[in-house]
């Protein structure tokens, strides 16, 4: 779990937020690390290179995230994102892992 | 990888800078004098105008390659420099390895095992993301980190700190460093740990960032002008250079004389400055150097930069040939879709016609028309014919016989204008698709070109002055591709919103609503009138035969409605009522249209107007664009037919109200007044209860703002009990055809509060506005409250406060304009080459992906209904009749929801409202 460390606060008395997971915040899309059988076929399908995917840097909180839950995240993995989307209710992309 | 019909690739480009012995190898010769043309007029020999540096006059021969002018695209010279100066180009990169390389020992201050880490990092992001510019992003992290030793870790010297004093000095600690030490340190920086700092050492040695011999662009880079007078006029950059050699002469003499150190430095120095300013005359922390006459001069940096630069005026954009500008005007009887051309400059716009066996003999007749044919009417002539050889011959009256005879098949002949051909017709500023749209052309008499009433809003013209572009297309192609993705037609909804953008406008507007509100009826005279402009109406049935034959607008109207037309809205003169009485409207506000009859309601903006016309919208999803240009055409001749008819004027006395409303209007006024300073007594005394979140001052501020709003809509509403729909002003406000309720209150009852930043007026004088009022006066007179309406004229006061709002709203246009049209630009450079594929991913010339499904919903915006890729309500109706309009909602919100503005932007508001602001209700102003 990541941790966001209990900041008291100065004003006003909030409950305080003991940790929390991005991941889980209704704003964050949903993130998952695409096994590499996966990437394979999204490359095949798309007829893509890796480098040719939008990217996604490891020092990013839901990588960071991702890390702590589903064991380590590495650069060079795919990332599938599912959001909620306006035009669509859904939306999937895939991100590279990149270093920073 | 996707992209075919690419046979060569660029994989990678390279930088690298140009060595002190390759500036000399290149050069054709040595300048060494500073003289230009000796007293005959002839170039000297080692100057800078050395012929050797290639030819600028017709007739001569460059004396490096022997070819002639247009042939030899000119040869570098060089200037040997007396003594090394610095490359303003390359200050930072200088900076920075000084900074990161050890002043004794030239190594990088990284140790080995940092310096191999680095690079590997760098390696491997450059692998993996095939950026270049990531990988810029470690060697300057190296650069930095390695700035921060104190000590260097190969020969322990201690390191003092390097500072740079704009542009081109550098000081240790203090202590100046001379370019010829900047360069000695440089020498000392091993190739090895160049790489660690990005550099190929193969191509680029850092010492080559201080010039010791510069590089002198060929003549036909700096060609020199010969003035009328005989005498000769220098490009800037030769007077540059002139300056440099000058300097340099003086300092060589000087050094060699071996005169005081001072004076050699302060040559130096001033060489430094010339060198400086050859490249970028707009250097910063220098002054810049002046012509003569004191126009700063135009130095290299000033041939590239910015909008007149080489780039974006000569490189991203450029001048071409078959195009014609003119002033523009208006005419209602041509299609949509057409163009009115001026006889002239059909004349010289051409169409290229290749010459086959089937178009010989039509050729041959054209060309021997010659370039100006006469004869009753416009006959197309011929201006150029291009032989099989690709020779250009142009016709003249003499020639035309001659040249036809020898036209034969392969040839090309450039035949003018003719009506049915299709151009481009374009106005600036080109910020959306519309801007650029395709034409049939219809060659006219007069000098202007003209276009329907209803593309002017895609294009935003009006006809005050403003002048279009029109591009003749030179290719099959070309015209191929504009007839099926550019004509007018094709452009009719936008795809920003997914509604109309061209329809009726203005009197269209007006005309279609006398034609069709309520039970207005015509008689046969008045009916043949109106449906002779539409050319292919037959006269129907009559509505009401007797007493006198009657034609009912309503019945006139459907004629121009397809057969199977089912619709259901409201109209623009909807009041909003709490319960809809449908049909039975008294505003006849409820368009029902059934099996292409308008059975009621009002034809007005929300049908036909261009951003809300309901009906075209339907239409030109449900019949496709030919149709609704069609249909266009005749609504909108059908409403001038009907508006030439019955007449329509408006003027300032269509806001004249009686002086009984004028005295009611004055009363509430002074209610208003009196009310406002009620408020500032409570407040005064204290005894104002303060709003939460709101200081007592702004308390009182809104309750003041209350008021007065109040009291500018009462005036309205009295206002408006007297402007009923007889009132041409009223009609237009009502049809949405032009101006707002709003506008007339403010015309016949009062223009109310005026606001800058939103707020009442506060500034001017020491704690008042103006010095007519107390200091600390917080009533309406005094902050810019104005009772009066533009009919009865403004106080003095009052016009002063109405130019502060006035120029508010003046300010922020310009504002607005200009920072809206530097980010569509930097959107535009950032966007250009992103397209959509054929699987629906969007993606760049690189292939990578923006999005993996455009609009994650693979919709065409201009084709969705509002957003949505189905229209229910509308499926419903058309299928299941009456009764699925049960099931349907009848949409409400219209296209307003969108953010559409029917305004026009450039066009300053009336008066400046405060904002939208909850508390100064300026939208309740509308029900007058």
């Amino acid at each position: 779990m990541l941790l966001v460390s209990p900041v008291p606060r100065l004003w006003g008395d909030f409950e305080m937020v003991e940790e929390s997971n991005v991941l889980e915040h209704e704003l964050v899309p949903e993130h998952y690390v695409l096994p590499e059988k996966g990437v394979g076929k999204i490359l095949k399908q798309y007829g893509l290179t890796k480098d040719q995917l939008p990217k996604i840097r490891l020092s990013d909180p839901c990588i960071l995230a991702l890390d702590a839950i589903s064991g380590s995240v590495e650069e060079g993995m795919v990332i599938r994102i599912v959001r909620r989307s306006a035009t669509s209710g859904v939306a999937v992309c895939y991100r590279l892992v990149i270093r920073g | 990888m996707m992209i075919t019909g690419v046979t060569k690739r660029i994989s990678a480009i390279k930088f690298a800078m140009l060595s002190p012995e390759e500036i000399r190898k290149m050069s054709a010769t040595k300048i060494i004098t500073a003289d230009t043309y000796d007293d005959d007029g002839f170039p000297i020999d080692m100057g800078l105008m050395d012929p050797h540096l290639g030819v600028i006059e017709p007739g001569l021969r460059c004396k490096t390659c022997g070819k002639k002018v247009d042939e030899c695209s000119g040869h570098f010279g060089h200037i040997d420099l007396a003594m090394p100066v610095i490359h303003v180009g390359y200050v930072k990169e200088i900076k920075k390895l000084l900074q990161s390389t050890c002043r004794s020992c030239g190594h990088l201050l990284l140790t080995d095992e940092q310096a191999k880490e680095y690079v590997k990092q760098r390696d491997r992001v450059e692998e993996l993301t095939g950026n270049t510019i990531e990988s810029a992003y470690i060697s300057a992290e190296s650069a930095k980190d390695a700035s921060s030793r104190t000590t260097c870790p190969h020969c322990s010297a201690v390191q003092l700190k390097i500072a740079l004093d704009k542009p081109t000095t550098f000081r240790e600690e203090g202590h100046k460093l001379t370019p010829k030490e900047v360069r000695e340190r440089l020498e000392r920086v091993p190739d090895n740990d160049l790489v660690v700092l990005g550099i190929d050492p193969g191509v680029c040695r850092p010492e080559w960032m201080v010039l010791t011999a510069l590089p002198v662009p060929p003549v036909t880079v700096r060609p020199s002008i010969t003035l009328d007078s005989g005498d000769r006029s220098e490009d800037d950059v030769t007077h540059k250079l002139v300056d440099v050699l000058r300097i340099n002469q003086r300092l060589r003499e000087n050094r060699d004389a071996g005169a005081p150190q001072l004076i050699v430095e302060d040559l130096w120095e001033l060489l430094q400055y010339h060198i400086t300013t050859y490249f970028d005359n707009q250097t910063s922390g220098i002054p810049p150097a002046r012509h003569r006459s004191g126009r700063p001069l135009k130095t290299l940096v000033q041939r590239l930069k910015g909008k007149e630069g080489r780039f974006r005026s000569n490189l991203s954009g450029k001048r071409v040939n078959f195009s014609a500008r003119t002033v523009i005007s208006p005419d209602p009887m041509l299609s949509i879709n057409e163009v009115g051309v001026p006889v002239t400059a059909a004349r010289e716009l051409t169409v290229p016609l290749r010459v086959t066996e089937r178009s010989l003999a039509f050729a041959k007749e054209m060309c021997a028309r010659g370039p100006s044919p006469e004869g009753s009417g416009y006959v197309p002539g011929v201006n150029y014919v291009i032989r099989a050889d690709g020779r250009r011959i142009k016709i003249t009256d003499k020639n035309a016989e001659t040249v036809a005879e020898a036209v034969e098949s392969g040839y090309i002949v450039e035949r003018h204008l003719v009506d049915g051909d299709i151009i481009l017709f374009n106005r600036q500023p080109s910020l959306h698709r519309m801007s650029i749209m395709a034409h049939e052309v219809r060659v006219m008499d007069h000098k202007t070109f003209r276009f329907n009433l209803c593309v002017c809003p895609p294009y935003n013209a009006d006809f005050d002055g403003d002048e279009m572009n029109l591009h003749g297309l030179q290719s099959e192609e070309a015209r191929a591709e504009a007839k099926v993705l550019m004509r007018v037609q094709e452009h009719i909804l936008s795809p920003r919103f997914g509604g109309p953008v061209i329809g009726a406008i203005h009197d269209h507007i007006t005309g279609s609503f006398m034609l069709t509100y309520k039970d207005s009826a015509f008689t046969r005279e008045e009916t043949v009138r109106m449906l002779e402009k539409v050319v292919d109406l037959d006269l129907p049935e009559p509505a009401v035969k007797k007493p006198v034959e009657m034609w009912s607008g309503k019945q006139l109207f459907s004629l121009i409605l397809p057969k199977d037309l089912h619709m259901t809205f409201k109209a623009s003169i909807c009041q909003n009522c709490e319960s809809c009485k449908r049909e039975a409207c008294e505003n006849d506000a409820f368009v029902v249209i059934r099996d292409g009859i308008l059975l009621s309601g009002t034809i007005d903006e929300k049908a036909l107007g261009a951003f809300k016309g309901r009906v075209l919208d339907k239409m030109a999803r449900d019949y496709g664009p030919d149709n609704v240009r069609a249909f266009i055409d005749r609504a909108t001749k059908l409403a001038v037919g009907a508006i030439t008819m019955r007449g329509f004027t408006t003027g300032i006395d269509d806001e004249d109200i009686p002086s009984q409303a004028k005295r009611e209007i004055d009363d509430a006024m002074v209610q208003a007044k009196l009310k406002v300073e009620e408020h500032i007594g409570a407040y005064r005394r204290g005894e104002l209860e303060q709003m939460p979140g709101r200081s007592l001052e702004e308390t009182l501020e809104v309750e003041i703002m209350k008021v007065l709003g109040k009291a500018r809509d009462t005036a309205g509403q009295i206002a408006g009990r007297h402007l009923g729909l007889e009132n041409s002003a009223v009609i237009m406000a009502k049809c949405g055809a032009r101006g707002s309720m709003l506008n007339l209150s403010q015309m016949a009852g009062a223009i109310g509060q005026q606001a800058v930043r939103g707020e009442r007026l506060s500034r001017g004088y020491w704690n008042r506005t103006l010095p007519h009022f107390e200091q600390g006066a917080l009533g309406s007179e005094a902050r810019g409250f104005i009772k009066n309406s533009y009919k009865s004229g403004l106080s003095p006061t009052e016009y002063f406060f109405h130019s502060m709002g006035g120029r508010e709203g003046l300010v922020d246009t310009a504002v607005r304009t200009s920072r809206s049209g530097y980010m569509q630009r930097r959107l535009i450079n950032a966007l250009e080459d992103v397209k959509v594929m054929q699987d629906g991913t969007v993606r760049n010339t690189a292939g990578t992906i923006i999005q993996f499904l455009y609009g994650e919903d693979n919709i065409d915006p201009m084709r969705a209904v509002q957003g949505d890729s189905v229209d229910v309500d509308d499926v419903l109706l058309t299928v299941l009749g009456n009764e699925g309009e049960q099931i349907a909602k009848v949409r409400e919100k219209g296209v307003v929801s969108y953010g559409i503005q029917d305004k026009d932007m450039l066009e300053p508001p009336e008066t400046v409202e405060s904002d939208e602001d909850a508390d100064f209700d300026a939208g309740s102003g509308e029900e007058g």
